[in-house]
């Protein structure tokens, strides 16, 4: 029990206690514990955490489509150079949020590579880091490292003699595809989305860094926190988000917990 | 070429360009004289000195955060995942849940926990201390992780059972058999938390103050108040610290890899 001391007790008083107060100043305000219904039905509120939710859900698919075809490739192919690859594509797996933005900034703002290239090849001004495309690509951006890692873990893990067998009865490339890569990655896919919707729903850093008129959740919250002193709703606001990417994640686990079981 | 493979490649490639390029350029962007007439436009070295001189000590802060991160989960951390790896009991579980709760809820939500509970302690609101909290917090879930995964794959129980009839105490158990053991994990763990901590900007925001700025809350300053060049200059500065962590981590796990495949 000593051994766990210190652990506990870190949890306690910097995870626990803080919590608690936490959802008591949730329900401090005028409403009292009713906040907590009425932020759901506020439509700036409302409004916000369903466009946090579109975005996140949206940067989830884009991610494990791409990342876990890349995964699927990379897992498959034997060439030099390898090893530079995966490094390559997961090398930003160290940049937090707001380096994150920065890139993007980089990569479509009003001097970034792609308005540059357009304007050299004649074409239209493109400028898309402060709209919600940018903070798309920003997602994007910061998911794909931390996708592909666990999808390309699956992936190995995968025995390759399924697809052949499959082949040579005769199944078309996207039979394969469904009927023994999906299954086969399916705990992977749910565990790596699960962690990939939680991380962007909760993203400040990206937002924040490009500055956009755009109402994520995390960025109301700060607003209401700094700008508005309105430290009841922020604490509303923050205990719905928290629970909103908890139960994502627990979901997702007992979904793969139980898919294990199954298969076992 | 078979099509498909061809696809496959230019997926690859246009990923990699879309994940390296932009970093490639702001790296570029750091070293130009201006911005907006590229590096043919003559190259300084200035931004980098500007940098430096205005930033070095925040620099040196979060390292030292990062360290002091570092120590404090690993001290808490590794008996933790010791206990989690033997004990067979249910509160073990509920222990190893309620330790990973904070990767759960957003950065922003656990700062504004902190600074409810502990933001009118002034003094302890206003150190580094109150970065470090948060920081330990969020990561010490990795490293147990990381150290659990090791000390899980070993025969922990059977050579643990060897030493104590060969006449081992706990203590010497502990610093003989369990820590070689969990030293693979450790290492991984305190590297993967070092980032982490040298990265953390969504609770660091709300638990700095203008005495205690980190990396990330400087490149932050810089990005809204800065010019691109010592924006970019910045950046660079960063990727300097944090990509050698990474390779190293890398290609540990390469080799742990390869051993497993052998």
């Amino acid at each position: 029990m000593a051994l766990v001391a210190p652990a506990l007790a870190i949890v306690i008083a910097f995870f626990a206690l803080p919590a608690v107060r936490l959802i008591a100043t949730g329900a401090s305000g005028p409403l009292g514990w009713r906040a907590y219904a009425a932020v759901l039905v506020q439509p700036r509120y409302a409004t916000s955490l369903v466009e946090t939710i579109v975005i996140s859900a949206a940067t989830t698919l884009a991610a494990l489509a791409l990342a876990g075809t890349l995964a699927v490739i990379v897992a498959r192919a034997r060439f030099p150079g390898r090893a530079a690859l995966i490094a390559a594509l997961t090398l930003p797996l160290a940049f937090p949020g707001v380096v994150v933005g920065f890139l993007v900034i980089a990569m479509g703002g009003r001097i970034g590579i792609v308005n540059a290239i357009s304007s050299a090849l004649g074409g239209p001004r493109i400028v898309f880091a402060y709209s919600l495309v940018g903070l798309f690509v920003g997602y994007l951006y910061f998911s794909l490292p931390r996708v592909f890692l666990t999808m390309l873990g699956a992936a190995e893990q995968l025995d390759a003699s399924l697809e052949d067998a499959a082949r040579s009865l005769g199944a078309r490339p996207w039979q394969v595809v469904r009927d023994v890569l999906l299954p086969g990655l399916q705990p992977a896919l749910i565990a790596a989305g699960a962690i990939c919707f939680a991380t962007a729903m909760g993203a400040f850093g990206t937002a924040f860094t490009l500055a956009t008129r755009l109402d994520v959740l995390p960025m109301v919250i700060y607003t209401a926190f700094t700008l508005d002193a309105d430290i009841a709703t922020a604490a509303t606001l923050s205990v719905v988000l928290g629970v909103v990417t908890w139960a994502t994640l627990l979901l997702a686990r007992n979904a793969t917990g139980a898919e294990t079981a199954a298969a076992g | 070429m078979k099509p498909a493979r061809l696809a496959a490649i230019l997926l690859t490639v246009a990923t990699v360009a879309f994940l390296l390029v932009p970093v490639a350029l702001s790296i570029l962007v750091g070293f130009e004289t201006d911005a907006s007439d590229g590096p043919l436009g003559g190259l300084t070295l200035r931004w980098f000195a500007q940098v430096w001189s205005d930033d070095g000590a925040t620099v040196g802060r979060s390292l030292t955060i990062a360290v002091v991160t570092t120590a404090v989960v690993a001290l808490a951390g590794v008996p933790l995942a010791y206990v989690l790896a033997t004990a067979r009991r249910r509160w073990a579980r509920v222990l190893e849940e309620l330790v990973a709760v904070p990767i759960a809820v957003p950065g922003l939500a656990l700062a504004l926990a902190l600074i409810e509970a502990y933001g009118g302690w002034g003094a302890f609101r206003g150190s580094s201390w109150f970065i470090v909290c948060g920081h330990v917090l969020f990561t010490l879930p990795f490293l147990t992780r990381s150290v659990l995964a090791a000390l899980a794959s070993s025969d922990l129980e059977t050579l643990e059972a060897a030493a104590a009839a060969l006449g081992a105490g706990p203590a010497q158990r502990f610093r003989d058999v369990v820590l070689p053991l969990a030293r693979p994990g450790l290492v991984t763990g305190a590297l993967m938390v070092f980032t982490l901590s040298i990265g953390e900007f969504n609770l660091t925001w709300m638990l700095h103050t203008p005495l205690t700025p980190t990396l990330p809350v400087g490149l932050a300053d810089a990005y809204a108040s800065l010019r691109l060049e010592v924006a970019s200059a910045y950046t660079t500065l960063f990727f300097v610290i944090v990509v050698p962590v990474l390779l190293v981590l890398q290609w540990i796990a390469r080799r742990t890899q390869a051993r497993g495949v052998v």
